[in-house]
């Protein structure tokens, strides 16, 4: 039987390695629908999908509607500025009115770990979560798992190393999870204060010194450093970043083997990284942003066939009582 | 007041190491006889307890009841009710109210509220601090005149060591509790649970076990080197455990409280960002439960105590982030106990009723803790055997976050008898 | 429910012999082999264009260009049917303007796959003209839409199944009726 996604997708911890190739093996068709001359497909006609961005985001939110427009869907921006307390409504307030409104999914991002299982729990509509809190950003992962995968040509066995600000990344974890559900070898790398607790206990290896993780790897997912983590004092300064953890051409040099460098953008060139890195030959950081619009498109037909029988079983079991 | 004999029971009364089948006498308020064969008054009213054990009133010292300002979550009341449902006879109420209970008159309307409830007796927490802005010291001797039993700035840390140490050595001259929250502020900024695995999983801020360990270290060393008595609240780390340990061996003038959450619950009772599971100081992992545990049964940690925290229903009904720290506590203290740690082998009944009772009672000079005669007929009357379903939507508080719905416990109260008067009776 | 009957209708010789019939048919339709493009539908009709791309070969000598259409992304009825989570590859020539394309499927019944390729190809070009060849016409129209050319008829009543078993994904080639089973 092949396996479904089920009603929502709000993180790559919950699915199995069988899903997660579902989605990417979806997304491999979706890849040639965006290079057709008319870049459109009927698929999710008359669906009503809300992009709901409680986070300022360019990059995730235009690739959702691109993927969202080319299967034709209905799509409705909604921007709110940070969390529901300054805005006033609450979250669940937000979740009926959405209901009320018969859309029949949500992509949303927010700045609160666990919103987008907070709002899935509570509405009937599919949820993709584009990034809660520092928990998950799931599709960010895909996307990276999918570019892995044409690099390398397979995901088992390759050695992928994060590098950077784990603590405060969603992207981190739904690259750790997405990874090591399919076979990889995972390390993370970044001084220990930009290191979660018990990181360790995931399955990941550690690395403090980012020569080490490059001599080690085959491939760097190098995350944004946010500038704000230098006031909260977790790092001295970001020259000191640089020259400590940066991805530099000479550090790159001197690996055994040629590696791929990922990066979930936007980048702070000579922060976590070279602008020759991010340039250069082993960047893969614009396939990147090609992949995230397949990988969405997939994410959100998968959802859309899944959702008849899911959402009953779903409401049956929200029926049950509190 | 007719006079009321309890017959038939199996009394224990810690404060005596009593434990064995006996009727108690209660005349006016008072217990007047506990034992076989003494004379029974005229008009006794009989009460027949066989089966059961009575035992002394629980006595909480850790309780928000939320008046005066957040009428909606908690009244002194109905806090006073949910109690005595639970079976406690004796509450202290956090002064964190809105305003904070800083001032004799603020004191004043906590006592003049609990007497005119049908509950437990409910006695006051003093401010440390005006405000419990942790700035100016507050006026101990009137807060103890109007009936202050200790003071606190709980819901909010000591942050200042200076604070602290004037504290304890000003508590002196009064001979109460100086009872803090340890928390060190930077390192538990914005957190929101504990620091480890599953905030590692969940995206989520941790609280880190040293946040409370440090401060309790420096109350330590301040109560050695004050004189004063500092009462840590609900102390929830192996590290802290060890570090009480050690003070009481050196003779300091230390005593702790644990949450019956903090013995039953770890931090995965947070996966599925569960907001019931919030709470301040948060749910750790299973090896500071078991030191919890060990703390409780070598007298480390001296007693039991709630920390009820009401909150309205819709408050929790939010992101993990955004939902207030804190359960409610009462109605759950006694079956948490028995089931957690008299079944799981942790404590003897005698055991956790002296830690529910007894022990708070003498620790916060409260009366009460005892069944010896002369002491106030509070009384607790409750089937250890009996096994009851928590079901938050019968509890008598007005608030219903608890992470305990549709636990099965065992241990339930039947009666509770506040200075000679039935305040409880299970349906 | 009484157990299905199946019923055989083509053998494998019945069936070669409906394709030479067809690849003749294609021919003249599309006068001559040089524009013609023959597009199979994902998955059985990519098969019998092959077929008829070997035969053409073999009688004409004529190489002509093939195509493959996946519809599922085009189809109406995602939410009855849940999707379909392997997508076959869509392949069609560069340029369709000016060719003849001949849409090439197993069986016609509804008409709404056929729809669905239509408005597919439309996506992807203006050919000058599009012909439908199925191997079974088994009736059931829900569309206005008919095959130019048919390889054999079969009335089939709506609760009847057809299923085309073909060699090369079935392990042997056989036309049968499934009467009586749920569609």
């Amino acid at each position: 039987m092949t396996p479904t996604l089920g009603k929502d997708l709000l993180g790559l911890e919950p699915l199995s390695g069988e899903q997660l190739r579902l989605i990417l093996d979806t997304a491999e068709p979706f890849k040639e629908v965006s290079e057709r001359a008319i870049k459109k497909v009927p698929t999710l006609r008359g669906k009503t999908i809300v992009n709901l961005f409680f986070e300022s985001s360019t990059r995730t939110r235009i690739s959702f509607e691109f993927a969202e427009k080319r299967l034709s869907a209905d799509t409705v921006n909604i921007a709110g500025s940070g969390s529901s307390v300054q805005k006033g409504e609450t979250l669940v307030d937000t979740a009926r009115n959405l209901e009320a409104m018969r859309i029949d999914m949500v992509v949303m991002r927010h700045p609160s770990s666990g919103a987008a299982r907070f709002l899935a729990e509570r509405i009937r509509s599919n949820v993709v979560n584009a990034g809660d809190g520092t928990h998950e950003h799931p599709t960010q992962g895909l996307l990276d798992l999918l570019t892995i995968r044409d690099r390398l040509g397979r995901i088992e066995g390759a050695k992928v190393c994060i590098c950077g600000d784990i603590l405060h990344s969603r992207v981190a974890r739904s690259n750790i999870w997405g990874l090591l559900k399919l076979g990889a070898h995972v390390a993370v790398c970044g001084p220990q204060s930009l290191l979660p607790r018990g990181i360790e206990e995931l399955g990941v290896t550690v690395f403090r010194r980012i020569e080490d993780a490059i001599a080690w790897a085959d491939v760097l997912n190098v995350l944004r450093l946010q500038l704000e983590r230098m006031n909260a004092g977790f790092i001295p300064s970001l020259r000191e970043y640089y020259r400590v953890f940066g991805v530099t051409v000479e550090r790159l040099e001197r690996a055994p083997r040629d590696l791929v460098i990922l990066h979930p953008g936007p980048m702070n060139r000579g922060v976590e990284i070279d602008s020759r890195v991010a340039d250069g030959p082993h960047s893969v950081i614009l396939h990147q942003v090609t992949n995230g619009v397949a990988v969405r498109m997939a994410v959100l037909y998968l959802l859309a066939g899944g959702r008849p029988e899911l959402a009953e079983a779903a409401k049956s079991g929200r029926e049950g009582g509190e | 007041m007719r006079p009321m004999l309890l017959v038939g029971g199996r009394v224990i009364d810690p404060s005596r190491g009593f434990d064995e089948p006996a009727d108690v006498l209660l005349v006016d308020g008072m217990i007047a006889a506990v034992g076989r064969g003494f004379g029974r008054p005229d008009e006794v009213e009989l009460l027949d307890v066989a089966g059961l054990v009575v035992a002394p009133g629980l006595v909480d010292v850790h309780t928000h009841l939320r008046e005066p300002g957040q009428e909606d979550r908690e009244t002194i009341a109905t806090g006073a009710m949910a109690a005595a449902a639970g079976g406690f006879t004796a509450i202290c109420a956090m002064p964190n109210t809105d305003p904070p209970i800083d001032n004799q008159s603020a004191v004043g309307f906590v006592v003049k509220q609990g007497a005119a409830a049908a509950g437990a007796r409910v006695y006051p927490i003093g401010a440390i601090s005006l405000g419990q802005r942790g700035e100016q010291l507050a006026e101990f001797g009137e807060l103890v005149g109007a009936g202050a039993v200790a003071v606190s700035d709980d819901g909010h840390p000591v942050a200042s060591g200076h604070m602290m140490r004037t504290a304890l050595e000003y508590a002196r001259t009064f001979g109460i509790p100086v009872a803090d929250h340890c928390e060190e502020p930077t390192l538990a900024a914005r957190g929101v649970m504990h620091e480890g695995v599953v905030a590692t999983r969940l995206g989520l801020k941790g609280i880190p076990a040293a946040a409370e360990e440090i401060m309790v270290a420096r109350d330590i060393l301040l109560a050695r080197h004050t004189g004063g008595h500092v009462h840590l609240c609900h102390m929830s780390t192996r590290g802290s455990v060890e570090l009480i340990r050690r003070a009481k061996e050196q003779g300091s003038r230390v005593t702790a409280e644990a949450c019956p959450h903090h013995f039953s619950l770890t931090h995965e009772a947070c996966a599925g960002y569960n907001t019931n599971a919030k709470m301040n100081p948060p749910l750790r992992e299973p090896e500071d439960v078991e030191a919890i545990r060990r703390g409780l049964k070598d007298g480390t940690i001296d007693c039991i105590a709630t920390d009820h925290a009401p909150h309205h229903y819709d408050a929790k009904e939010r992101e993990f982030d955004d939902a207030p720290f804190g359960i409610v506590g009462l109605e759950t203290a006694l079956g948490l106990g028995v089931t957690t740690l008299v079944d799981g082998g942790v404590l003897t009944l005698s055991e956790l009723l002296d830690r529910m009772s007894t022990v708070p009672a003498r620790v916060f000079g409260l009366p009460g803790g005892s069944l010896a005669p002369g002491q106030p007929a509070d009384i607790v009357v409750f089937d250890p055997a009996a096994q009851w379903t928590v079901d938050p939507g019968r509890f008598r508080s007005k608030s219903r976050n608890t992470p305990f719905a549709g636990w099965e416990l065992r241990g339930r109260v039947l009666r509770t008898i506040v200075g000679g008067r039935l305040m409880y009776q299970a349906a | 429910m009484s157990a299905p009957v199946r019923t055989s209708l083509l053998d494998a010789q019945a069936i070669g012999r409906a394709l030479h019939r067809m690849a003749l048919e294609i021919v003249a339709l599309a006068g001559g082999t040089e524009r013609l493009v023959l597009v199979g539908i994902q998955r059985r009709g990519v098969e019998l264009a092959e077929r008829i791309g070997v035969l053409l070969r073999r009688e004409h000598g004529a190489d002509v260009q093939h195509g493959a259409l996946d519809i599922t992304l085009y189809r109406d009825d995602l939410n009855e049917i849940g999707p379909r989570p392997v997508i076959g590859e869509t392949r069609l020539p560069h340029e369709l303007d000016g060719k003849v394309i001949v849409i090439v499927d197993d069986v016609l019944f509804t008409g709404r796959t056929i729809r669905a390729a239509l408005d597919q190809i439309a996506d992807f070009g203006r050919p000058a003209r599009i012909g439908l060849a199925v191997l079974i016409d088994r009736g059931g129209r829900e569309l206005p839409i008919q095959a130019d050319i048919v390889g054999e008829r079969v009335p089939a009543r709506p609760g009847d199944r057809v299923d085309v078993l073909l060699a090369e994904v079935d392990g042997r080639d056989a036309v049968e009726l499934v009467r009586g089973s749920a569609a």
